[in-house]
């Protein structure tokens, strides 16, 4: 089966438009969690890691469209993989996409809503020839997005994939959230006893796939896995047999075994049911030993970009041989508690896992190595 | 010997008021003598009638949506009461499933409840995917599954997908394909694919898929 190697990769989101200056302010302990008051969005004050008002409101794109267009743009030059010919897949990962519109126009027509007609536009911006996939699998939308790739390129059908992926905060979104009481009044602290919801996130991330070895970066996305829980359309698992079941099987796929796995980029999404179940998973797996932390407290849920988000978080990670402190996390809040970074960490790292679950009793796990 | 080879094991097909199971046709709203408006117009009229005239017992039917509702009655129908899912682990059976419009059917119907107090019961039915778990839920599968979105039915990704699944051992069997509810327009073409080496049942193609999408009453064989 080939190899499936890390070309280039990019995150846009309001702590900057590339993967470095997204790493730089993560390692000096930023967020871009904010107390904000827009009314246009929530009729009260709320806790989230936004764009500015004015950036990506471009009139020929989309904001959706543009954070895409930010983001592959980035990401492809890195790469210096060409996106024209039969060869090269853009996959596009988002749970809602344009929707934002429907804020200011109710009645806004499908088709300046459909993600498939963005996903057009994009392909043709950047010339694909291929014809675009487009994965919308709730919170899961990144991390399948990176599997779909992966296996089409294992399976020869393509030798480089673009995956892509973002999300808008909008009112559809927030009041949606909120209406589930699962927002966080403060800033949300994953896995900690005090945890009370979330903080929605934008950012737009995309991480180019290739078979071929000019482009291996010394990363690569060895495996990955996908399950459904089979429980509840908005609950996670009571025991976290399915996301374990994920976590063994992706690493299978990997060819990895459980002790080479030197960290864990969880969901921690800081809801009481999925850090619960998600902590369960992972002792299950027999890896709660693992140094692990959540990426929420810095960038919010960002939703279909929170796989690609930090997945490339963790590539990173190993670049600099760097575990991230889990922000907001204080005393353990878990019934079988976890190994939760607390402070930087300096330490090799070879081989990480990344997880992630979602609405619909969907999950997913991937491992990235060198 | 006979290789076991991808078999479309199952067909069923739901649109313009009728249901078509392995190329017959199983249930259709009486043809309209004159408008207004049939029930076969309006997906939550058909799909009720079509639930009722199965004698599908299933509560949780009620308080879906009508994507939700169209992809649950269509698994049900193409698994039939026939099938048995034993013969299958829970983590070996995928579920590929693609349409056009996402959920924004729902997204329109959730919009309109913010001004008002935002429903949490509207709110969750914003995702395609839900589908896959309320008929996970069903049939308790726990395996594979992916929601993918394309502007018309694409046999040659879902085809495409759903093998590699089965070549590479991902899944050992699979309920794949399109479900799609905007307004008045629905429908839905879903396929049973496994590994067999009986002959009597369609090879897995996305030529066949299509052909079936698009007639349902072709002759199954």
């Amino acid at each position: 089966m080939n190899e499936v190697f890390v070309a280039g990769d990019n995150i846009v989101s309001p702590f900057g438009a590339d993967t470095a200056e997204n790493f730089s302010g993560l390692k000096l302990g930023l967020t871009g969690v904010d107390r904000h008051e827009r009314p246009a969005m929530s009729n009260s004050p709320f806790y989230a890691s936004l764009f500015a008002p004015a950036q990506f409101s471009s009139s020929i794109y989309t904001k959706f469209e543009q954070l895409l267009l930010t983001s592959i743009e980035d990401a492809l030059r890195i790469s210096g993989i060409r996106p024209a010919g039969a060869k090269t897949v853009l996959i596009v990962c988002s749970t809602k996409g344009n929707a934002h519109l429907l804020d200011e126009d109710a009645n806004t027509p499908p088709e300046n809503i459909s993600l498939p007609a963005s996903a057009a536009r994009l392909a043709r911006a950047f010339r694909f020839d291929a014809p675009p996939v487009v994965v919308s699998n709730a919170c899961i939308s990144g991390l399948l997005g990176m599997i779909t790739g992966m296996r089409l390129i294992r399976a020869g059908l393509f030798e480089n994939a673009v995956v892509t992926g973002a999300d808008v905060i909008s009112r559809f979104i927030l009041s949606g959230f909120g209406s589930f009481q699962a927002l966080s009044p403060g800033h949300c602290k994953p896995f900690d006893k005090d945890r009370d919801g979330i903080n929605l996130g934008e950012g737009a991330a995309t991480v180019v796939l290739s078979s071929r070895t000019e482009y291996n970066s010394g990363l690569r996305l060895r495996g990955g896995s996908v399950s459904n829980d089979a429980n509840h359309i908005s609950g996670p698992s009571r025991t976290g047999i399915e996301l374990c079941q994920t976590i063994e099987r992706s690493l299978l796929d990997a060819g990895a075994a459980k002790r080479d796995i030197g960290f864990i980029s969880t969901h921690g999404t800081a809801t009481a049911y999925n850090d619960e179940m998600e902590a369960k998973a992972i002792t299950r797996a027999g890896l709660n030993h693992v140094p692990v932390n959540s990426l929420k407290g810095y960038y919010g849920h960002t939703l279909g970009a929170a796989g690609l988000i930090e997945s490339i978080v963790t590539l990173q990670s190993m670049r600099e041989g760097l575990i991230l402190p889990s922000r907001g996390f204080e005393e353990n809040g878990v019934t079988t508690p976890l190994n939760v970074a607390t402070g930087l960490l300096s330490t090799p790292l070879t081989t990480c896992l990344k997880t992630a679950s979602g609405f619909g009793g969907c999950n997913a796990a991937v491992v990235l190595g060198k | 010997m006979i290789k076991s080879m991808e078999h479309i094991t199952a067909s069923c097909v739901i649109g313009e008021g009728a249901v078509y199971r392995n190329g017959k046709l199983l249930f259709a709203t009486p043809r309209p003598p004159a408008p207004p408006a049939p029930a076969a117009a309006n997906p939550t009229a058909f799909l009720l009638s079509a639930y009722r005239h199965f004698d599908l017992q299933y509560p949780k039917f009620y308080k879906m949506d009508p994507l939700s509702r169209l992809g649950w009655i269509t698994t049900e129908l193409l698994l039939g009461p026939g099938w048995d899912t034993s013969i299958y682990r829970p983590e070996d059976i995928a579920i590929v499933l693609s349409n056009a419009h996402s959920s924004l059917d729902t997204d329109y119907r959730y919009n309109e409840t913010i001004r008002d107090i935002p429903s949490p019961s509207v709110f969750v039915y914003t995702l395609p995917n839900i589908m896959i778990g309320e008929i996970s839920i069903r049939h308790g599968i726990k395996g594979e599954s992916a929601f993918f979105l394309s502007p018309s039915f694409d046999p040659l990704l879902l085809a495409g997908y759903t093998r590699l699944l089965l070549r590479q051992g991902i899944a050992n069997a699979a309920i794949v394909g399109w479900v799609d509810v905007l307004g008045d327009e629905y429908k839905a073409a879903l396929f049973l694919i496994e590994k067999t080496k009986d002959t009597d049942t369609p090879d897995f193609s996305p030529e066949r898929m299509q052909a079936i999408f698009q007639n349902p009453t072709k002759p199954w064989m």
